[in-house]
């Protein structure tokens, strides 16, 4: 059985202007192990739909989906009480801004024996050696003295392996990385990036790496969703999505990317990712598509096939090849 | 921390100048003439008059005037007050018991109310709790605390007869000020019925002083709390698995209370202000109603070293606050 199991997600918020799909029909499937790199632009629902798993989303969300399954439970009725078991412990999440993430108010000791005693019931005693030990496994110099220190005595890189310390404090079967290295600068996010891959190789969880970087996505992942206005485009093994992209969107995303650099946006793709008010018909791509024709825009495109890295495209790239491999 | 405490002992300096500059000229720009006020309805001679004027110095110019003053406050010494003939600073201190016990019978009603009530106010924002309880306090901030206390009067000592008019204690009771506090004085004597007579005497004026402060931390604490709940921690919080009370109470409340130990700092001004009001229309015998009797007979002395006094303990209260701060907010503790 697959840990995660994801089919046709999709969150409508109530705003004071009416309802918005931040994610439309969002699908995924993990194993034991596994590192999915879930790609896409700003505002895509990246964010949106782990939340929605997690139950972190607030109460003007509405959560709809056909299966939610983590590790043989359904999240979709979960009560609050036992989600809360699960959260933190089976399945933990870290963020993108570890300067805010963080309490102000208590040294980061406080926070993470926090939740070693409320998942695990450890004693004062074992909760200290514990964090020490995540300290050390993650990274963090002098961890004795750095369990007394307040968030904000320490620099981002160090906050986010504090949190990251969190996130796997109860040896998580899935752990959660929000564009973890975004807020960073270009050095640590390499060292983040290497101490959630090794980390992964030492305990064998499956990790979620959400990025808008492919750059990030080269290096680390195995498997690669690309997120789009709320909807899942394609999804490939990072080797094929690199050399035969079936979505445009994913093409034109790789195209941005020759330098390899950490660009935070996509200069190379006109546009942006459709909000609540200029969502068109057919195709959500289609405004920005190099290959859009009238069906695009009236005709909304069916989810290609496996062979297809089940592109949402009426014209998906790269078949021939495909075909000819 | 001694460096903190130097800067803000400094910062008093100019404060306290212009505490005796504005005490000093703001009795005696009021109409009226502490002398004629003595001599009451029987009136003097011009000679006397003059022979008074020169004994209490109002001769001389006012410069000269507000310079003698000064000597004496840096020396310590307040004056005697005209009426009583006794000094300022012992009468202060004599009355100042029964304002402070008020006033922190007032604080503490306002915080162990008003905390929690913002607290579900922003935890159930905008459902019926919410709006009913910013609706009240938007009326108990503007109520007029005069009119309130009569309205109070009124229904619990009139129609109900619950509770007494004024004073502080019943007058069948007599024992010796040990602490000054009639709560704890009236435990100590161990005379029955003392304590819960004085708890009863206490309980309007209280509620009259403290149902501003009540409504304006009831409505920061809920600002503060709303603001705290959508931050990236919180989040975090959640995202462990901690139940929504640790969430709530610990990871939340803990940071909402910075601003809210603020605003509580400066409530001790309005307190104060709202408790000459308040003393005088519970006939409570505190520096309140010492205050406005001395405005009434142009007692100059008393005013100034009174308002002076008052303002010493205002600063003393937000030095206080200050530290307190500092204790809460790690930010400001290492820097
Ligand atoms: N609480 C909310 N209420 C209303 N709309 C929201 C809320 N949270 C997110 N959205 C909207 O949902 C959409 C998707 O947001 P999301 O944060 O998932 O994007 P993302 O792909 O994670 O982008 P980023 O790379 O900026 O993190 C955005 O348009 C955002 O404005
Ligand atoms: S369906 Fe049309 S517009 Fe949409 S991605 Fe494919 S080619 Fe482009
Ligand atoms: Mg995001």
């Amino acid at each position: 059985m697959a840990l995660l199991e994801v089919r046709n997600l999709s969150v409508d918020f109530a705003t004071t202007s009416g309802t918005f799909r931040a994610v439309d029909g969002f699908d995924l499937t993990l194993d034991k192990g596994d590192i999915t790199a879930v790609v896409g632009e700003s505002g895509s629902g990246k964010s949106v739909a782990f939340l929605a798993m997690m139950g972190l989303l607030p109460w003007t969300a509405t959560i709809t989906s056909d299966q939610l399954t983590f590790d043989g439970n359904d999240l979709r009725g979960i009560s609050p009480r036992k989600r809360r078991q699960i959260i933190g412990k089976d399945m933990s999440m870290i963020f993108q801004e570890p300067m805010t993430s963080l309490n102000p108010c208590y040294t980061v000791g406080f926070q993470i024996k926090e939740a070693l005693r409320i998942h695990l019931g450890m004693d004062r005693k074992e909760r200290h050696a514990r964090a020490i030990e995540l300290f050390e496994q993650v990274g963090i110099p002098a961890p004795e003295t750095r369990l007394s220190a307040f968030p904000h005595q320490m620099s981002g890189g160090m906050n986010q392996r504090v949190m990251i310390a969190m996130a796997i404090a109860c040896k998580p079967k899935l752990l959660i990385a929000d564009e973890p290295t975004t807020a960073l600068d270009v050095t640590i996010q390499a060292q983040i990036l290497e101490l959630l891959t090794s980390l992964q190789e030492e305990t064998g969880m499956a990790l979620v790496l959400i990025t808008h970087d492919m750059g990030v996505v080269a290096e680390t992942a195995e498997r690669v969703s690309v997120q789009y206005a709320g909807q899942k485009v394609e999804m490939q093994d990072v080797r094929s999505l690199f050399a035969t992209p079936h979505h445009p969107y994913t093409a034109a995303l790789l195209a941005a990317l020759p330098e390899r650099a950490t660009t935070k946006h996509l200069p190379t793709i006109p546009g942006v990712v459709p909000g609540q008010f200029d969502r068109p018909a057919g195709c959500l791509f289609s405004p920005r598509c190099a290959h859009a024709d009238e069906r695009c825009r009236t005709v909304a495109p069916p989810v290609g096939g496996p062979e297809l890295g089940f592109a949402r495209c009426h014209y998906p790239l790269n078949v021939a090849q495909e075909e000819s491999v | 921390m001694l460096n903190f405490l130097l800067s803000r002992l400094l910062t008093f300096v100019p404060t306290f100048i212009g505490v005796t500059l504005i005490s000093f000229s703001f009795i005696r720009v009021l109409p009226g003439d502490p002398i004629i006020v003595m001599a009451g309805e029987r009136g003097m001679s011009e000679e006397r008059y003059a022979e008074l004027q020169a004994q209490f110095g109002f001769d001389r110019p006012l410069l000269v005037q507000y310079w003698d003053y000064m000597t004496g406050v840096l020396q310590g010494d307040l004056g005697n007050s005209f009426v009583t003939k006794k000094p300022v600073f012992d009468e202060f201190f004599a009355l100042f018991p029964a304002t402070l016990e008020l006033s922190i019978c007032a604080m503490i009603f306002a915080v162990v109310l008003g905390l929690p009530a913002g607290v579900i106010a922003a935890i159930n924002r905008g459902k019926l709790f919410d709006r009913t309880l910013m609706s009240t306090a938007l009326v108990g901030y503007s109520m007029p605390i005069f009119w309130w206390a009569l309205l109070m009067i009124i229904v619990f000592s009139g129609w109900l007869g619950w509770t007494p008019v004024s004073g502080r204690i019943s007058l069948i009771y007599f024992f010796d000020d040990v602490t000054g506090f009639m709560l704890i004085d009236s435990l100590l004597s161990g005379q029955k019925g003392a304590f819960s007579s004085a708890v009863n005497h206490l309980i309007l004026p209280t509620i009259v002083l403290g149902t501003i402060p009540l409504a304006v931390i009831a409505r920061q604490t809920r600002s503060a709390m709303l603001e705290v709940l959508s931050e990236d921690y919180i989040r975090t919080a959640r995202a462990k698995g901690l139940p929504p009370s640790r969430v709530t109470y610990i990871h939340a409340l803990r940071n909402a209370l910075i601003p809210v130990v603020t605003v509580i700092g400066l409530l001790v001004g309005t307190l104060l202000a709202g408790a000459i009001l308040t003393e005088t229309i519970f006939s409570w015998p505190g520096i309140g109603k010492w205050m406005v009797d001395s405005i009434y007979r142009r007692d100059y002395p008393v005013v100034q070293g009174g308002l002076l006094l008052i303002a010493v303990m205002v600063m003393i209260v937000n030095l206080t606050v200050d530290v307190l701060y500092g204790f809460i907010n790690p930010k400001i503790r290492k820097s």
